[in-house]
């Protein structure tokens, strides 16, 4: 059979289950309008929580991206003072953090997409709820308990039906959750602990430089580093043609390109 | 016939559509058969895309049961394994 046929099976045995177990059929209206309100507040509960969580990450990605713009003005000053190594420490670091902008970044996408879902999933759930208690009334007001219950069946199976949906939803959106919230536990941590503040403590060699040195790619610290030369160099060397031959001669073979770039564009 | 997507909403849709729909429904499920999870995962998209080309969605308060259901869009092949198996993913 069909993976569809099935799977809209096992939701209506589950249905007539819940709906087998009251006596009096209008009894069953009362308190599946219940669960339905109940169902309702839960969904909304979890559009409250997906909130919450993505803005937790917005204020992530705000810390961290206040971080790598500091870190950048600190590798500009490094490298102004000739210290090359501490700017090549704040670019890993920074390249660290871009590693996980970049993480938060997907996540935030990812949340922001469960939050869209369970806001509609609320708003039809809230519709059919609303329809189901107008139904409810006037079965509980026109018919005998035996005759009541094609009608109840009727307006029974098409909102538990919702009900199974929305729950498996808000399950969805939390199991997602929960793992983005101890990923984002791990960034507060580094966060507050000053971990990520300060390239100018660097040399201690602690356990958050090395983490960080792993995460960065190489290749793009030794492209900003080279593009950070071409930006402050030239002040330094006042265009005077000798000296540019020199900076180009002292420099280390990835820096020399720059050099020569920066030769043609004086002459 | 109405066609629910979890997660997403109710289709109506025309019984013309069905023989299209079974196709598509097949090949999710060898996929789910072969256990692969990247063409399990087009094969569902491709479905989901002709239900909701050829559907046309319900109004939010229409209180109908669906004929069939299908998947949330981004279900993985182990969730949909778990939700054709009974008392898996489905609350009661």
């Amino acid at each position: 059979m069909s993976m569809m046929k099935r799977i809209s099976m096992i939701f209506r045995a589950k249905a007539n289950k819940a709906l087998d177990r009251a006596e009096d059929p209008r009894e069953t209206l009362d308190y599946s309008y219940q669960r339905q309100v109940e169902m309702l507040a839960k969904v909304r509960r979890g559009v409250a929580d997906v909130a919450t969580s993505r803005k937790r990450v917005e204020l992530q990605m705000n810390q961290l991206q206040s971080q790598s713009a500091k870190l950048t003005e600190q590798a500009q000053k490094a490298l102004g003072m000739g210290r090359e190594d501490l700017a090549r420490e704040a670019l890993t670091r920074k390249s660290g953090l871009q590693t996980q902008v970049n993480e938060l970044t997907a996540q935030h996408a990812q949340l922001q997409g469960e939050e869209e879902k369970l806001t509609l999933a609320s708003q039809r759930l809230q519709a059919k709820v609303e329809a189901f208690r107008t139904r409810k009334e006037t079965i509980k007001a026109t018919y005998t308990a035996a005759e009541a219950q094609t009608r109840i069946n009727e307006a029974f199976s098409g909102i538990s039906e919702e009900m199974g949906d929305v729950g498996m939803a808000i399950q969805r959106a939390e199991d997602k959750t929960q793992q983005m919230q101890a990923r984002a536990g791990a960034i507060d941590e580094l966060i507050s602990t000053g971990a990520l503040d300060d390239a100018s403590a660097i040399g201690q060699g602690d356990d958050i430089t090395r983490e960080l040195e792993q995460m960065s790619s190489q290749s793009d610290v030794e492209a900003e580093l080279a593009a950070l030369k071409g930006a402050t160099t030239p002040p330094a060397i006042d265009s005077s043609a000798p000296a540019a031959v020199e900076a180009g001669g002292a420099a280390d073979e990835s820096a020399a390109p720059v050099a020569q770039a920066e030769k043609e564009e004086q002459s | 016939m109405i066609v629910r997507i979890l997660g997403e909403g109710q289709f109506e849709v025309g019984d013309a559509e069905l023989d299209r729909l079974n196709e598509l429904d097949a090949a999710v499920e060898a996929e789910i058969d072969a256990g692969n999870e990247e063409a399990f995962h087009a094969r569902l998209t491709e479905l989901l895309d002709g239900v909701r080309e050829v559907g046309a969605p319900l109004a939010d308060e229409s209180l109908e049961d669906s004929d069939l259901i299908l998947p949330p869009a981004d279900a993985t092949l182990e969730e949909v394994r778990e939700m054709l198996a009974d008392d898996g993913l489905i609350p009661g």
